[in-house]
């Protein structure tokens, strides 16, 4: 039984991705971004859409690729300070950006992903984040209501996944993904090793089958690395 | 004489007390990691995933599944853990965590920070900053006294988009070490050399300065 999840590559995996979705990327900076899904879209020209992701890659990798080629409409994020292409987009008003504090950002996916509506967050209380919302007093401290972030389609990459879904993650790139992959209407997860149903550990499981719509076998990683820091005291081997 | 960011990094490392989770901020937060005295063992947390996170790799250990919030190649301490991002910000939410240092554009004497945006010019929006000053236990930011064209960043009030209101507590510079009371910001240090007049000059909010002010043991 496979449940027939398994798609061949990440372009037949996001076939009915049309002008004017929503998608959200996960990763965290360019650590852990769907590679194959976002060349995917770029390949497939689909525009106007609505991306949710903590940053917007850089100029020439990630979702930076898909600023470049003008295919965002609207940008959700916490933090774009590493993409020259984005900020001018921003100030020259091509790209509509609704900057959103990265725990408020990740709590809304979370929640859209758990059948909770909305929550209250002390975040931004004070700031221009607070416009329009909320806000509700709790044991003397000010608390904004905040609600559940949706997606059409949640696309994540995984270190492994088996063929039902099931999902492991390698070190900090679990990220945003373990939220966005329960967050999806339609949730598409590459990975770097798809084995069979039974290789993965259940008892190491970081997002379990049922929320996983779709999977792939990635291919052609290029795992970039978007600040090289070493320690320079240590000699290299 | 004023100190260097490195300088105000070692300043900031002597809050540090054993056992203590640290958040530390990009810039010159980063750089207390350098400075935990010895005897003293702390957890720093990256907000994008991970507790005990480690110095930089050597250049044989650099693996781009593992960074931290700021981006750059990283390393795991014995004894460290990873996990999500909505974890990571219950956890700071929650105050689990015992000492967030972050930099700033500009404080407040009530304990206002603005740190995220300058409207027009500069937008790179405000990552995890409004969630850790919002939660956070222990709040002390560690920044330049002034701008570069002079200007202080201590004020009476906030003129930048805030990143949040009345949560700084402790405020590290290259001049003094000060502590936000109701009244103002208390002075508490002096850098070496560095006269309470100059503090006085370099303060564009309300000071408060209470009898002989030693200078800071580095």
């Amino acid at each position: 039984m496979n449940m027939n999840k398994v798609f061949e590559n990440a372009a037949a995996a996001l076939y009915d991705v049309r002008d004017g979705s929503t998608i959200m990327l996960g990763g965290f900076g360019i650590c852990g971004i769907p590679e194959n899904c976002i060349s995917a879209l770029v390949a497939s020209g689909v525009k106007d859409l609505t991306c949710i992701s903590n940053n917007a890659g850089v100029d020439d990798f990630g979702l930076g690729l898909l600023l470049k080629s003008h295919q965002i409409k609207k940008m959700l994020a916490s933090y774009v300070g590493e993409n020259g292409e984005f900020e001018r987009q921003l100030l020259s008003g091509e790209l509509e950006v609704d900057l959103i504090p990265q725990g408020t950002l990740v709590t809304r996916i979370q929640m859209a992903g758990m059948g909770i509506p909305a929550f209250f967050t002390p975040a931004g209380y004070g700031t221009e984040v607070m416009k329009g919302k909320e806000v509700r007093e709790f044991q003397g401290k000010h608390y904004l209501l905040e609600l559940a972030l949706h997606a059409n389609f949640a696309l994540v990459k995984a270190w492994k996944g088996d063929v039902m879904g099931n999902l492991v993650f390698r070190k900090t790139t679990r990220n945003f993904s373990t939220s966005m992959a329960r967050a999806g209407t339609v949730t598409v997860a590459e990975v770097e090793q798809l084995v069979q149903a039974g290789e993965l550990d259940p008892d190491q499981i970081h997002v379990p089958g049922i929320y996983v719509h779709r999977i792939l076998q990635g291919s052609n990683y290029e795992k970039r690395i978007e600040k090289r820091t070493v320690h320079l005291n240590t000699p290299v081997t | 004489m004023a100190l260097d960011k490195y300088g105000i990094a070692r300043r900031v490392a002597r809050e540090l007390k054993d056992g203590y989770y640290v958040n530390l901020g990009i810039g010159i937060p980063t750089l207390v990691s350098n400075y935990i005295p010895e005897g003293i063992q702390i957890m720093l947390q990256s907000e994008n995933g991970m507790l005990g996170m480690g110095p930089y790799p050597r250049e044989d250990e650099i693996d781009a599944d593992l960074i931290n919030a700021g981006k750059e190649t990283v390393t795991l301490l014995p004894g460290g853990c990873f996990f999500d991002s909505f974890e990571s910000f219950g956890m700071i939410r929650a105050g689990k965590v015992d000492l967030t240092v972050l930099g700033a554009m500009e404080v407040s004497d009530q304990g206002d920070i603005a740190s995220w945006k300058i409207p027009g010019k500069m937008v790179k929006g405000m990552g995890g900053a409004m969630d850790l000053v919002a939660s956070a236990r222990h709040i002390a930011v560690a920044m330049m006294h002034c701008t570069p064209a002079g200007d202080s960043k201590l004020m009476r009030e906030c003129n930048l988009p805030l990143t949040g209101v009345r949560c700084v507590k402790r405020v590290f510079t290259d001049l003094a070490v000060l502590e936000i009371i109701p009244e103002g910001f208390r002075l508490l240090e002096r850098a070496p050399g560095v006269s309470v007049e100059e503090i006085q000059r370099r303060t564009a909010g309300r000071l408060i300065v209470e009898g002989d002010i030693p200078e800071m043991h580095l």
